[in-house]
């Protein structure tokens, strides 16, 4: 796609402390050709908004076990997971379910 | 099909991720949202009766909460303790005819001394924690775990369970009425007068419905050096699991709750299993990881959270608007492998994204233990508990055991320094005479090289280890609770021959005790 995307993120369950102890992220993903999916949304990421400790989000392609996706409220497994397309004002959360309580 | 050299190459291919909405399983009309248990998909409405049906069945199938009873809710802030909390306000709301029927209590442990957090943070963090506890209007109490410091020795005591433990569904019946019974024998104002004495004898003042006393510097520091003293962080962890053990148990014991609800979930409770028999509890798995942990005898702990995945409460949380607080704890931010159970939690976390039956299959494993014998047996000596985590001790030398194997290859592997404090495995399994020597100094007098002899062969296995380097630093009350029990299983050691055996005619009126 041609136009910049407009994205919300969120960082819940301790993720948030990655990335300077903000929950929440209005972020605008560049042009480019083809259309943004999620692993290079997770490059993107960790490329531009990681302050500190990479291997504690992402993984390899993905994100760390442990991390859960949800894309406009619903499970990524249902979307495609990696491979899901981003549309302009979608709305992705990252929570992290490794400190228990 | 499984020929030899037939080629495998396109047909193996990766879990089919769904490109088309799914509908729901359950109800087979709405989009799903979610994804648990690898294939179920639900839908919100499906996935919410699920949850909550979930909780109601767990308390409704280990029926050992009776109606009226005071319930402590132990909430740590994070996600399954505060959906825990707000299963509880849905079940005791409900107009349903089964209503849930007891009377919680929260408590708060706030930890912030021990990972090494600044006062504002834990300021902001309790306060934040206080607003989501006034909105459910029950009592709470904040706790810091600086006053575990000046806590009584009579924490470490097992009570003697109030009523007998129901084993089939039928006795559950008669042991609601004989609670119903207790209480009402109970003068209602004198258990409020006993609460009342014991709390001025304490040296802490605490509010009800509200924060303790504030804490001071001094006591900060001084939980900080008793945490520095030790070195590992897995003894680190193991030590702040007991000392919050015996914060909650005192608070329920003091303010009389007879139940404690800890909000555990399933995967937390998988790690648990295995990293306890990493650390070398595993004589103690049942009531670890059970669902309920009868070891203290008047209070009862309770796991109701332990048939949900992480997963589920996340998505719950986010779903529902469950407000949770984050707080960070010893190992966040840590390697991987600083201690044995954060190893164990990214080993587990790791291996449930590619085999999703993992966490289920440990939980079932840990639904099958059970311990061998009843686990209250009022005639046990109160000595042969473990003195700080209060299970059945199991360090007993026998010959050839695993437990003689190790204590062997440890004196084999040190050098021969001083015999005063270093050999510390031969002083406590040469008997009276070198207790005898330690002893014979007043009670209170706590030198290094003596409260090492004293402690190991009071604690389990596992506590040792924990304790190993930091004997000295250790909280006055465990020490007092050690040298009272010295002193008393050195008594027994020296009347034990005026001591009818259990065994003898049972004509014959027991002596117990001093003559």
């Amino acid at each position: 796609m041609a136009a910049p995307i407009a994205i919300h993120l969120e960082f819940g369950g301790g993720a948030e402390l990655l990335f300077g102890s903000v929950k929440e992220h209005h972020v605008t993903l560049p042009n480019q050709s083809e259309p943004w999916d999620m692993k290079q949304l997770l490059v993107w990421i960790r490329g531009n908004m990681l302050k500190e400790r990479p291997e504690l989000f992402v993984q390899g392609d993905t994100v760390r076990p442990g991390i859960l996706v949800l894309i406009n409220d619903a499970d990524w497994e249902l979307m495609g997971e990696l491979e899901y397309e981003l549309q302009d004002k979608d709305n992705v959360v990252f929570i992290s379910t490794l400190h228990g309580g | 099909m499984c020929q030899v050299d037939e080629e495998y190459n396109g047909q193996l291919e990766h879990r089919v991720t769904p490109r088309v909405s799914k509908k729901c399983v359950k109800c087979k009309e709405n989009t799903a949202v979610l994804i648990i248990r690898a294939g179920d998909a639900f839908c919100r409405g499906c996935f919410k009766e699920y949850f909550i049906h979930k909780f109601r069945a767990m308390l409704g199938k280990n029926r050992v909460i009776f109606p009226g009873e005071k319930v402590l809710l132990a909430v740590s802030g994070g996600p399954a303790s505060s959906s825990m909390l707000s299963q509880v306000q849905e079940g005791l709301s409900r107009d349903a005819p089964k209503k849930l029927r007891f009377v919680p209590g929260i408590i708060y442990i706030d930890e912030g001394g021990a990972s090494g957090q600044s006062m504002e943070e834990r300021e902001r963090a309790v306060a934040q924690l206080e607003s989501v506890f006034r909105a459910t209007n029950y009592h709470y109490h904040i706790v810091h775990l600086e006053q575990v410091l000046s806590l009584p020795s009579s924490v470490l005591e097992a009570g003697s369970s109030a009523t007998e433990k129901p084993q089939t569904g039928s006795s559950y019946k008669a042991a609601v009425d004989q609670f119903i019974q207790t209480k009402k024998n109970q003068h209602p104002d004198f258990s409020v007068e006993n609460a009342q004495s014991h709390l001025s004898s304490l040296s802490m003042q605490k509010v009800e419905n509200g924060v303790t006393s504030p804490i001071t510097p001094e006591h900060t520091q001084a939980l900080q050096r008793l945490f520095a003293s030790v070195r590992t962080l897995t003894a680190k962890e193991d030590l702040l699991y007991t000392l919050r053990q015996h914060l909650i148990l005192h608070t329920a014991r003091t303010q009389g709750y007879t139940k404690v609800m800890m909000g555990d979930s399933c995967s937390r409770l998988a790690i648990k299993l295995l990293s306890n028999i990493s650390l070398g509890r595993g004589a103690s798995l049942a009531t670890d990881t059970g669902f309920s942990d009868p070891r203290y005898g008047d209070v009862v702990i309770v796991r109701p959270m332990r048939d949900y995945s992480s997963k589920e409460i996340a998505y719950y949380n986010r779903m529902f608007d469950i407000p949770s607080v984050f707080i960070p704890g010893l190992d966040t931010k840590a390697q991987d492998k600083a201690s044995i159970q954060h190893l164990t939690e990214s080993f587990v976390t790791k291996l449930q994204t590619d085999f999703p039956s993992t966490v289920s299959t440990i939980y079932r494993t840990s639904e099958k233990l059970h311990t061998a014998c009843p686990p209250q047996n009022t005639n046990t000596q109160p000595f042969a508990k473990c003195l700080l985590c209060v299970c059945a001790l199991d360090t007993k030398l026998e010959e050839f055991s695993a437990y003689q194997a190790t204590l062997i290859s440890e004196q084999l592997s040190q050098r021969r320094g001083p015999v005063s404090s270093a050999s510390q495995g031969q002083c406590c399994s040469s008997g009276g005479g070198q207790h005898q020597g330690c002893m014979t100094g007043e009670g209170g007098c706590c030198s290094s090289a003596k409260s090492t002899v004293d402690l190991k062969s009071l604690l389990c296995y596992s506590c040792r280890l924990t304790i190993k380097d930091m004997v000295n630093a250790l909280p006055q009350y465990i020490l007092s609770e050690a040298e009272r029990r010295k002193r008393r299983s050195q008594m027994r050691e020296e009347i034990s021959e005026f001591l009818l055996d259990e065994e003898e005619d049972e004509a014959i009126p027991r002596v117990n005790g001093s003559l």
